[in-house]
């Protein structure tokens, strides 16, 4: 039997996402794995992946200032970007899964007991899908920094973390989107992580005053993007297309 | 090479607060409860040092008992109706996760060649700054997995720790070592 397959994805270069073994992040020291990775080809399983949509939204996840009947503490900001590929194809009707701290940089979780109040209007998450053209939005308050063991006055520059699924399962990415011009991210061993300079930057949210709304928002845009298509089907290895 | 190419946005870590919104009420049922060949499978996410993993989240990935994909780039047609194919679930206190789901169909692979029964697995921790991906076999396909593509590339040893082990009760366990002895083979994809 012969099926031809649909075209793979490219493997990105060198650089563009963390070595699992990073020294300066402590907690990948026991989870690395320390034999090289085997080489996966891209066959049917890795080339299709789940569709997640609006089946999986519930009204207003897409707002995180209101919670608990009110509304949260801080700098109300509306983050919005596009999820694309590699070749600047728009990823279209795909569910975004967002999580981050508060205002003061606490997090609704029992494992987050820093002494920095828990706002009972913000709960942090929220979930949306991108439009026809890839374009996603959703509103928040810009989340704190906050301290954390990894090393002497460790703190995490403000971020939100993004979930995505893209199109196939070897576009799956989990990463964190990142404020312009954060003075932290020097001793943030997760941030650093990322070798290449330009693809860290490609982490880092900018502002948009498009966007900003009169007496109302901050704008924040945040394209991200996803690993795109090789350019002919794979005949025989996988890699070499 | 592609006219454009605007670079991947890099992988970060999950980190420890994943539970706030990735956990699904019904991540672990790739499918429902009552299903016909509906399989359990479970497992343990260990460290380095052997100590479970608490704060991991495994997700899986998979054809229909026919060998078809919920998805559009799969040039055969659709899977069977409603058939979701995604798992997803948080390691508890000790490590452990689980998922219901059904036996997958075999695959076609190039040069006529045909993939055995599989999950494709991620694996996502505090500590991971980039997720890790994995492949779980089924025990009950001698022949399926010894005609594999995949599995062929592999040692002996490797290709038994990706086959998972069928318990008394009929449950599969396919348990996850990060690091260390038995560390589970994870693929570049």
């Amino acid at each position: 039997m012969t099926t031809a397959l649909p075209p793979g994805y490219r493997i990105d270069p060198e650089g563009t996402h963390p070595a699992y073994d990073f020294a300066g992040y402590r907690s990948t020291a026991l989870r690395h794995p320390s034999r090289p990775l085997r080489l996966l080809p891209q066959r049917l399983t890795e080339l299709t992946g789940p569709l997640f949509g609006e089946d999986r939204l519930q009204p207003g996840d897409d707002d995180l200032t209101r919670a608990n009947g009110g509304e949260a503490v801080g700098q109300r900001i509306v983050v919005h970007g596009r999820v694309l590929d590699g070749d600047g194809r728009p990823v279209p009707n795909t569910l975004v899964e967002v999580w981050q701290a508060n205002a003061g940089g606490r997090y609704r979780h029992v494992v987050d007991q820093w002494p920095s109040p828990l706002d009972p209007h913000f709960d942090g998450t929220g979930r949306t899908v991108t439009d026809g053209d890839g374009h996603y939005a959703f509103t928040t308050i810009r989340p704190g920094a906050y301290p954390w063991g990894n090393h002497h006055n460790a703190w995490r520059p403000a971020h939100i973390h993004f979930s995505l699924f893209g199109q196939a399962f070897t576009q799956r990415l989990i990463t964190q989107m990142y404020f312009p011009d954060d003075p932290l991210f020097f001793q943030d061993p997760i941030f650093t992580s990322v070798p290449d300079e330009k693809a860290r930057a490609r982490m880092v949210s900018s502002y948009d005053h498009e966007v900003t709304s009169d007496h109302w928002a901050l704008g924040f845009r945040f394209d991200v993007v996803l690993r795109g298509r090789e350019q002919t089907p794979f005949e025989s290895g996988p890699h070499d297309a | 090479m592609p006219e454009l190419d605007l670079g991947s946005t890099p992988s970060q870590t999950i980190g420890p607060f994943l539970h706030m919104v990735l956990p699904w009420a019904d991540g672990p049922d790739v499918v429902p409860d009552g299903a016909p060949g509906a399989i359990r499978v479970v497992g343990r996410l260990t460290d380095g040092a052997g100590d479970p993993v608490p704060d991991g989240l495994i997700e899986t990935w998979q054809a229909d008992p026919d060998g078809r994909f919920a998805h559009p780039d799969d040039p055969r047609g659709p899977a069977q109706p409603g058939f979701r194919g995604f798992g997803r679930c948080p390691t508890d206190a000790a490590g452990e996760f689980w998922f219901r789901t059904v036996k997958p169909g075999r695959l076609p692979a190039e040069d006529g060649r045909t993939e055995a029964p599989h999950l494709d697995v991620s694996v996502f921790a505090r500590g991971l700054l980039n997720r890790l991906v994995t492949r779980l076999y089924f025990p009950d396909e001698p022949d399926a997995n010894a005609a594999d593509p995949l599995l062929a590339t592999l040692d002996e040893d490797d290709r038994r720790l990706l086959v998972a082990r069928q318990e008394a009760d009929g449950t599969l366990r396919f348990d996850i070592r990060l690091q260390g002895e038995s560390e589970t083979p994870f693929f570049l994809l």
